[in-house]
């Protein structure tokens, strides 16, 4: 389970950072949030929590004046224009383990949250302290920069401040300036399909706002493939089997051919051909499914070959007798 | 002792678009007046021959099969010597493949994936090994990345190239930063001292403001086409021929090489060129990494995919539809045409939109769905295929290995 204010609140302590805190009722937006911090000087953040099209996602924190444009954003980080949105509600419960409203880099310190990106608006070094939830809506902390730095260094995380209102070109010669940034892992999450290709309604709106729009959310069989989810496990080896494995291989052609015999088969197209039908059937076969069955087959072969390879290089033989 | 051909000395940096010459490098590609790249007036610049229909009936005779669509429609269409290979071939003597990627970016549009494509299609077809360098080291010396960067786009983009469905019983794909040493660097030396820095500049362009790396880097590329370079594949066999399919721009790289190979010993390699692929926006517009709407990537979705096409494609259709079926579309600069000549394998149904479409009797938009569903399907095969590829297989196809089964 996530950690709990308490408990980051106590690490803190423990780090010895300084900080202050302030009580106040539930607040979902910075706005409702300016009206219990907003006179304790110091700035108020706005956190974004955005996924790109690779299931990667992001934790944009700036000040809440910074203005900040997805599009240029999404092209810095070598996503091409339009290549991040908002974060999926569920997202947010089950990668950074909070309510919603309550987007905060203090969220990175859950394991779940171990793949998420973290971009820091450069403005909060400019401030005395800034306000930031600490993984609950109904207070507020405030710390200085270094403080901030301070925390992310103790659970292994680099600080990566940007700035968020520059719009540098790029281009052939100009790579994204912020392309080291994109996380290296993915993170699936359980209820989402994994095929890129099914479309999903994005989260529209604004920010740290909750958005109560109801979205929908894809009912999906969870794949029989075993690849894996949440990041790939450090020393396992994920599995191939089902691109090697005989009977999948045999019934992904069975299924295809029977697919293409059946559409071909028709009371239209056995008037036509009469007792010619099979010839014309198996030719049909043979220059439409020639080249899938061919792409199955090398599949099948590569994965076989890569699995006697991989177990061949790390095969220690035993030693029998003495040298 | 110079080079037989006499190529232009191209400076990057002073050519502009509104120059009088097209420019075409393997660093700038640029028509004359932003128009169409004249590939007659190329081929005869570089002293390339043209593929014509007795090449490729040859290929179909040796192979025993139809000859690739790229070859059909003349996309792949000059050549250096292809004959010398196809004779060998015709006497039992096999030859192998060598192309590569300059992996400086982790998005391939469909341009990217053409010569992988075909040199899948010839390593099937003659049953030739193939080697596949990724030159992570020449985008960490021309562009702005990190050492660290280009390595990591080298491996993925190895996952796209393998899941092009290259056999991996023939196949060695190799990253300069973990190849180059051994038996490749004393070729790479050997190259080296027989070309003159004079020579150099006028093959490539260097000026006084660039720097030693590109200098050198330029026998990185040419000695993969040297059997002796990859003692672990092809020791005894020193007499192999190489074959090089890959994009016209590359010619310089090669006319240097194929100088320099009788000097050390070595065959000149054979080259198989292709013309570029256009941009959705026509032949003038260019392909850019950062305009993600100037191609089709192969991450995009259907729904991407139909998108750009409908919105970006520039279409050769007149403007109304009366006009158009009156004058019919302009096939010159009609780019969902274009695209499907490069993608749909059938002759027929190509020729049928062809008379349809020129003649006017068919729309623009009845183009584009059919080259959206072609499209979409290839992207999705090649998704899945994709899909396949692991971690530990790229390990496998960049193993240094034998492949005893190549020749198979």
């Amino acid at each position: 389970m996530g950690h709990s204010k308490q408990q980051l609140l106590a690490l803190l302590q423990e780090l010895q950072i300084e900080f202050s805190q302030y009580e106040h009722p539930v607040v979902l937006t910075v706005e409702a949030q300016a009206k219990y911090v907003g006179n304790e000087g110091g700035g108020l953040s706005k956190n974004l929590f955005l996924k790109d099209k690779k299931n990667r996602f992001y934790i944009v924190s700036s000040l809440a004046d910074t203005k900040v444009d997805l599009k240029v954003l999404s092209q810095r980080l070598g996503l091409g224009k339009g290549g991040v949105r908002m974060a999926p509600e569920e997202a947010l419960g089950e990668i950074l383990q909070v309510p919603l409203g309550c987007v905060t880099p203090f969220a990175l310190v859950n394991e779940s949250a171990r793949d998420v990106s973290l971009l820091l608006d450069q403005g909060f070094k400019t401030q005395e302290h800034c306000f930031f939830h600490p993984l609950s809506n109904d207070m507020s902390i405030s710390l200085n920069a270094n403080g901030l730095d301070k925390f992310l260094k103790s659970i292994g995380r680099e600080p990566s401040y940007v700035d968020l209102e520059a719009n540098p070109a790029v281009g052939k010669d100009q790579p994204p300036d912020l392309a080291s940034l994109v996380p290296s892992s993915s993170i699936v999450l359980p209820d989402q399909p994994e095929k890129q290709t099914s479309s999903q309604a994005p989260i529209d709106g604004n920010h740290v706002s909750a958005d109560n729009k109801s979205k929908v959310v894809p009912a999906v069989k969870p794949s029989s493939n075993e690849k894996n989810t949440k990041g790939k496990p450090a020393n396992n080896i994920p599995p191939s089997r089902p691109f090697a494995d005989v009977d999948k291989f045999v019934e992904e052609i069975m299924h295809k051919t029977s697919t293409l015999l059946h559409s071909q088969i028709k009371e239209e197209t056995i008037k036509q051909h009469g007792e010619q039908l099979g010839t014309v059937l198996s030719d049909n076969l043979r220059k439409n499914l020639g080249s899938d069955l061919k792409n199955l087959a090398m599949i099948f072969k590569n994965t076989a070959y890569t699995e006697g390879f991989h177990a061949g290089t790390h095969h220690q033989p035993k030693r029998i007798g003495s040298s | 002792m110079g080079t037989q051909e006499e190529p232009k000395i191209v400076g990057k940096e002073e050519e502009e678009e509104e120059e009088e010459e097209q420019v075409v490098n393997p660093w700038e590609v640029s028509a004359k007046d932003g128009g169409k790249i004249d590939y007659d007036k190329l081929i005869e610049k570089f002293g390339c021959g043209r593929l014509d229909r007795s090449h490729i009936e040859r290929v179909e005779r040796l192979t025993s099969r139809p000859a690739h669509v790229f070859l059909r429609r003349g996309i792949f269409f000059s050549h250096r010597d292809f004959n010398e290979i196809l004779d060998a071939y015709e006497r039992g003597d096999k030859y192998y493949l060598y192309t590569g990627r300059g992996p400086s970016s982790e998005a391939l549009h469909l341009g990217h994936l053409i010569p992988f494509v075909f040199n899948k299609y010839l390593q099937d077809a003659f049953k030739v090994p193939i080697v596949i360098q990724l030159t992570d080291d020449e985008k960490f010396l021309w562009k702005n990345l990190t050492i660290e960067e280009s390595r990591r786009l080298a491996r993925e983009n190895a996952k796209d190239i393998i899941a092009c469905g290259f056999d991996i019983s023939k196949t060695f794909i190799f990253a300069d930063f973990d190849y180059v040493g051994g038996a490749f660097y004393k070729n790479m030396v050997e190259v080296a001292k027989r070309v003159t820095y004079n020579q150099a500049v006028g093959i490539f362009g260097f000026t006084g403001e660039d720097h030693i790396g590109k200098v050198s880097f330029p026998p990185v590329q040419a000695v993969p086409s040297f059997p002796s370079s990859f003692p672990h594949l092809f020791s005894g066999k020193e007499n192999l021929r190489c074959l090089i399919p890959c994009a016209i721009d590359q010619d310089p790289y090669f006319r240097m090489t194929r100088d320099v190979a009788p000097r050390i010993g070595c065959h000149k390699p054979c080259m198989i060129y292709s013309s570029f692929f256009p941009a959705l926006q026509g032949e003038s517009g260019k392909m850019s990494a950062s305009d993600p709407n100037s191609a089709i990537y192969v991450t995009d979705s259907a729904k991407d995919i139909k998108t750009k096409i409908n919105k970006y494609a520039f279409s050769g259709g007149q403007d109304s539809i009366e006009k158009h079926r009156k004058l019919g579309a302009n096939l010159e600069v009609d780019i969902p045409f274009k695209y499907l000549s490069f993608f749909l394998e059938d002759d027929a149904e190509l020729e049928h939109i062809r008379k349809e479409y020129g003649a006017g009797r068919m729309l623009t938009g009845e183009v584009k769905q059919r080259l959206i569903e072609v499209l979409t399907e290839l992207v999705e095969r090649h998704r899945a295929a994709r899909a396949a590829v692991t971690d530990e297989m790229v390990d496998a196809f960049m193993a240094v290995r034998p492949l005893p089964h190549m020749f198979d």
